[in-house]
């Protein structure tokens, strides 16, 4: 099984550096760093300007937007499951956060579109009313509407359950006598907590935030549907656009010539460097920490 | 759930015939009442205790006078750890645990449901049979970590430092380190600090369960050592397995036995006493190694 999978995965990674080898070749170095992507016509003549930079930046700066409302709420519910749920409601509870994660990511895109841009407009509008002097909450024209800021949200939903059916088997594991040994000192069940179980579960916790990453960094459907997909440099999240690999390659593939259909391909090899590097290392925080405990 | 399978390397009530216990217990000095600071006492009333359908203790009432020391001896399985757990309400923790009876902390019933169970456990401590330091904190942290937990504000902290680890019986070897992680030190060490750690909320009544069955004789005797300073100033009621530490550290020692049924408390009397002429003759057959 695994060895099947280790298989399917270097096919694909070889399928894709090898269609994408000729972009890189053109490229060089400037396919990673260059912020311009200019498709000349085929047979032309005029030159193709590759750079997919943008869209690193734009996928780190909706994927960080993600894990940075996203963690949080994820280690409160799994705290609230562990901790505070009530024994007869843990197991329904528990099964509506993993149910989460089985919804298909254009649901998520829709329910984004028509439910949560309304609102995440008017929190954006808060966010740089009161902290627009910071770099990236200011807005240079009043347009709040498929921002990254937007993306991020919806993103951070959908890696909600695995962030936190992580956290909550770390924080499971807490050993018993650190907890009585907080209570007996009359500790609160919070104070509990904050002395002992984040403590424990901090490295999951991060382990599992990056598993989440690795969602986050190659959702498509999603920010395809409430991000305004523009390729330009944009670090100034609550303004309205941006984009990321995936829902790029979506955007352009259909119009693509040969020659930018080939450096798609090898935008998707980037992509899937990147995924694959942060999978990894979550699945050896998680499994560390599993192990030894700590 | 319960204590009851814990290893007992250094339990001697084998070798130990019940005459020499008495005179073990007769020899110690006796503490008497007078102008020290004693804690308070603490009163259990007919304690019940369930773990789901299965009633584990039943009818245990007891006294602790305030400034002695009880010990609660028996066999395994005699309920006598899940006794001292209803004593400071860490019984509850236990999911389906239920408990019935009044327990009386200078006359008022900790269960009382105005009551915040919170200050119930300052006024009450409790030290565990494995020694249980905070891993991520450092030495003092540790011993101070009652306060934080606790959210108690005090001056001073240097000075409750130094007099909790003092009164711990550990201030010497650990003056210099006091930065270092708590995990470095050995078990024996590990247990003074969690004891002075339980010191530094102020409690008046501290519950030991098993303090010393996962230590070596040696640390044996300091933490016995530590318990018969402490007792000037505090009501403490300690599980043993080990009759003869019984013998050393206790003014009164109660012997809980369970016939199949649930635990129950047989016979409590002077520790002197029980070792002695106890008036049951189930407590007889024990402290002579006859069983147990």
């Amino acid at each position: 099984m695994s060895m099947s999978s280790l298989v399917i995965l270097t096919l694909i990674g070889l399928f894709l550096s090898l269609r994408g080898y000729q972009a890189f070749k053109s490229q060089g170095f400037h396919f990673i760093t260059g912020v311009d992507w200019v498709a000349a016509q085929d047979g032309s003549g005029e030159k193709n300007v590759f750079g997919l930079g943008a869209m690193i930046i734009g996928t780190l700066v909706i994927s960080a937007t993600a894990l940075v409302v996203g963690v949080p709420l994820s280690v409160l519910t799994a705290l609230f499951l562990t901790f505070y749920a009530p024994e007869r409601f843990k197991k329904f509870l528990i099964s509506v956060v993993d149910l989460m994660a089985s919804f298909p990511s254009i649901l998520y895109g829709l329910w984004g579109f028509f439910v949560l841009m309304p609102m995440a407009e008017y929190w954006a509008k808060l966010i740089h009313k009161y902290l627009g002097w910071i770099p990236i909450f200011d807005v240079p024209q009043p347009a709040y509407t498929r921002s990254p800021f937007i993306a991020g949200i919806v993103l951070a939903i959908m890696i909600i359950p695995i962030v936190t059916s992580v956290s909550r088997e770390i924080f499971a594991q807490t050993p018993l006598d650190r907890i009585q040994a907080a209570y007996a000192l009359g500790a609160t069940r919070w104070a509990m907590i904050k002395a002992v179980v984040l403590p424990f579960g901090a490295s999951g916790v991060v382990g599992g935030a990056m598993l989440g990453l690795g969602r986050a960094l190659g959702e498509t459907v999603a920010v395809y549907s409430v991000l305004n997909i523009v390729f330009k440099v944009n670090f100034q999240v609550l303004y309205g656009f941006g984009g990321n690999i995936a829902s790029m390659i979506v955007q352009k593939w259909g119009e693509a010539s040969l020659s930018e259909g080939k450096a798609l391909l090898a935008a998707g090899f980037v992509l899937f460097i990147m995924t694959l590097l942060v999978n990894m290392g979550a699945n050896y925080i998680v499994r560390r920490t599993v192990k030894t405990g700590r | 759930m319960s204590n009851e399978h814990d290893q007992d390397g250094e339990d001697m009530s084998v070798t130990a015939p019940a005459s020499a216990l008495s005179s073990v217990a007769a020899n110690r000095a006796h503490r008497e009442p007078g102008n020290m600071p004693l804690g308070s006492g603490l009163e259990a009333r007919g304690i019940h205790a369930w773990f789901g359908k299965h009633l584990a203790l039943a009818d245990v009432s007891l006294d602790f006078g305030a400034g002695t020391v009880t010990a609660l001896i028996g066999p395994s399985g005699c309920g006598k750890s899940t006794f001292i757990r209803t004593l400071n309400r860490m019984h509850e923790f236990i999911p389906s645990a239920a408990m019935a009876g009044e327990v009386l902390l200078d006359g008022k019933d900790i269960y009382d449901p105005q009551i915040d169970v919170t200050k119930v456990r300052l006024e009450i401590g409790m030290v565990f049979q494995k020694p249980n330091p905070f891993p991520s904190m450092t030495i003092g942290e540790n011993v101070l970590s009652g306060l934080k937990l606790a959210q108690i504000k005090r001056d001073n902290k240097e000075q409750l430092l130094e007099e909790c680890l003092t009164r711990a019986g550990l201030w010497n070897e650990v003056k210099d380190r006091l930065d270092a992680h708590a995990g470095g030190l050995s078990g024996g060490q590990q247990q003074r600090l969690c004891i002075a750690r339980s010191l530094a909320v102020n409690p008046k009544v501290l519950l030991m369960d098993e303090p010393c069955s996962a230590l070596d004789p040696g640390s044996t005797l300091r933490i016995e050592d530590t318990i018969s300073q402490l007792a000037r100033t505090m009501t403490i009621i300690i599980v043993t397995h080990n009759m003869q530490q019984a013998a050393r550290v206790s003014d009164y020692t109660a012997f809980f036995l369970s016939d199949g049924g649930p635990g129950q408390m047989i016979e409590v009397g002077p520790t002197n006493e029980i070792f002695s002429r106890p008036k049951d003759q189930r407590t007889e057959n024990y402290v002579s190694g006859r069983f147990g």
